[in-house]
């Protein structure tokens, strides 16, 4: 079947099976940015806007996303240079496979709360996990990229 | 997973007759869990276009619909309101928030799951499920079904009282499943729930009937406590804890739940 869904601002026409999840059509369709972690929405490596707020592509159905909006991090480019920056300062970033998905969901807390304490944000980050850095220098980063007003 | 057919019907009455088509067609919710409950299916028939995604406050109770996300629950000012924002602060420990953007209310509940941390503040709040053809059934008769209806669920009321409530979860990450969970809730009576048990949430109904004959947390025969909750909820072993483990868990929690509310 033939499905339309509006891609980072751009209409795009996908062919997909009913039981395709978004994850893997992305991905079929050269949106690399999106990773395949845990494939059961515990890593959050796969994580996508909908409609501007952050869910698990591993787990919504493609057919599902007619008429809404995804956002991948190459939708936020220049929002994921500033994290990228600060990621980059404070030596937040190993791997890089977890940054996207990290990227994305930091972005979306800045637009629901962008003055959210210590707390908010583990709160809001606990679904992504990193399995390189330990976590404090990526708070730290985003606490930085939260404050920034550029 | 295997779906000949997605359809989004847009009124309920076209949903309710696409599930009766054949044993086959299935309605899916938020789909978090998707890839664990639906295997084969004819018509896998979406529900996100029937207008049931809202929060409604009335005067005696709140209203909300089956397919209100948990992430929207969670921050829903009114919902905080009740019972010391039990409701709120269970679905806020639900896996991350892109997994609470998507799964709902409705599809927590009909999916009775036993990690649910979702059930047992619904059985302490005494919250009614509205469906399209049953109409009310109370949440405890609903658990209690042997079978979950092939019926819409449309809502879920939860009375407005004054209550003072308490929820903790065991787990060992934010990410896990709870090991246990135990939900507390007080107003002229006592209400006691525990889930992951690793069964489903359950009232302890004779630990209630004796916690209403008390006055304060000071009255409390915690050994008289400890016998009946240990009597009336059957605890189990698996990955996440065993038998004993859970037990001192509930006792352990329990006592805290009551001195917090009592």
């Amino acid at each position: 079947m033939k499905i339309d869904v509006v891609v980072n601002g751009k209409k795009r026409e996908f062919l997909i099976e009913p039981s395709e999840y978004l994850l893997d059509v992305l991905r079929r369709y050269d949106y690399s940015s999106v990773r395949r972690g845990c494939d059961n929405i515990s890593c959050g490596v796969c994580t996508v806007l909908l409609d501007g707020k952050p869910i698990p592509s591993c787990s919504m159905l493609a057919v599902r996303c007619v008429g809404h909006e995804v956002t991948t991090v190459e939708g936020i480019e220049k929002e994921a240079e500033k994290i990228a920056h600060y990621f980059g300062e404070l030596g937040a970033d190993q791997c890089g496979y977890c940054n996207p998905s990290m990227a994305l969901t930091v972005y979306a807390l800045k637009k629901e709360n962008r003055e959210a304490n210590d707390e908010e944000i583990k709160k809001y980050l606990v679904g992504n996990l990193c399995r390189c850095t330990g976590y404090v220098a990526q708070h730290e980063a985003i606490k930085k990229y939260l404050g920034d007003e550029s | 997973m295997d779906i000949k057919e997605y359809i989004a019907p847009e009124k309920k009455e076209e949903a309710v007759a696409l599930m009766k088509e054949s044993l086959n067609n299935k309605f899916i919710a938020g789909g978090a869990w998707s890839k664990i409950s639906i295997k084969k299916v004819d018509k896998l028939i979406g529900l996100e276009n029937l207008g049931l995604c809202y929060i409604n406050s009335h005067k005696n109770n709140l209203e909300i619909g089956a397919m209100t996300t948990l992430r929207e629950i969670e921050i829903n000012e009114d919902i905080k309101k009740i019972a010391s924002g039990i409701l709120s602060e269970a679905c806020s420990q639900i896996m991350g928030i892109s997994v609470r953007n998507i799964a709902t209310i409705g599809g927590s509940i009909m999916g009775r799951y036993a990690f649910s941390d979702l059930l047992g503040c619904l059985l302490v709040l005494e919250a009614k499920l509205n469906f399209y053809s049953l109409g009310e059934i109370d949440i405890n008769d609903f658990m209690a079904m042997k079978k979950v209806p092939d019926d819409l669920l449309i809502s879920v009321v939860i009375p407005k009282k004054e209550k003072k409530g308490y929820f903790h979860k065991v787990s060992k990450t934010h990410l896990d499943f709870a090991t246990l969970n135990i939900t507390v809730a007080k107003d002229s009576k006592v209400m006691v729930a525990i889930g992951s048990r690793p069964g489903i949430a359950k009232l302890a109904l004779n630990t209630c009937e004796y916690l209403n004959t008390v006055n304060s947390f000071n009255e409390i025969d915690f050994g008289n406590v400890e016998k009946l909750i240990e009597d009336e909820i059957t605890l189990g072993s698996n990955m996440r804890g065993s038998k004993e483990y859970r037990s001192l868990l509930m006792i352990t929690y329990l006592k805290r739940a009551l001195r917090e509310v009592m």
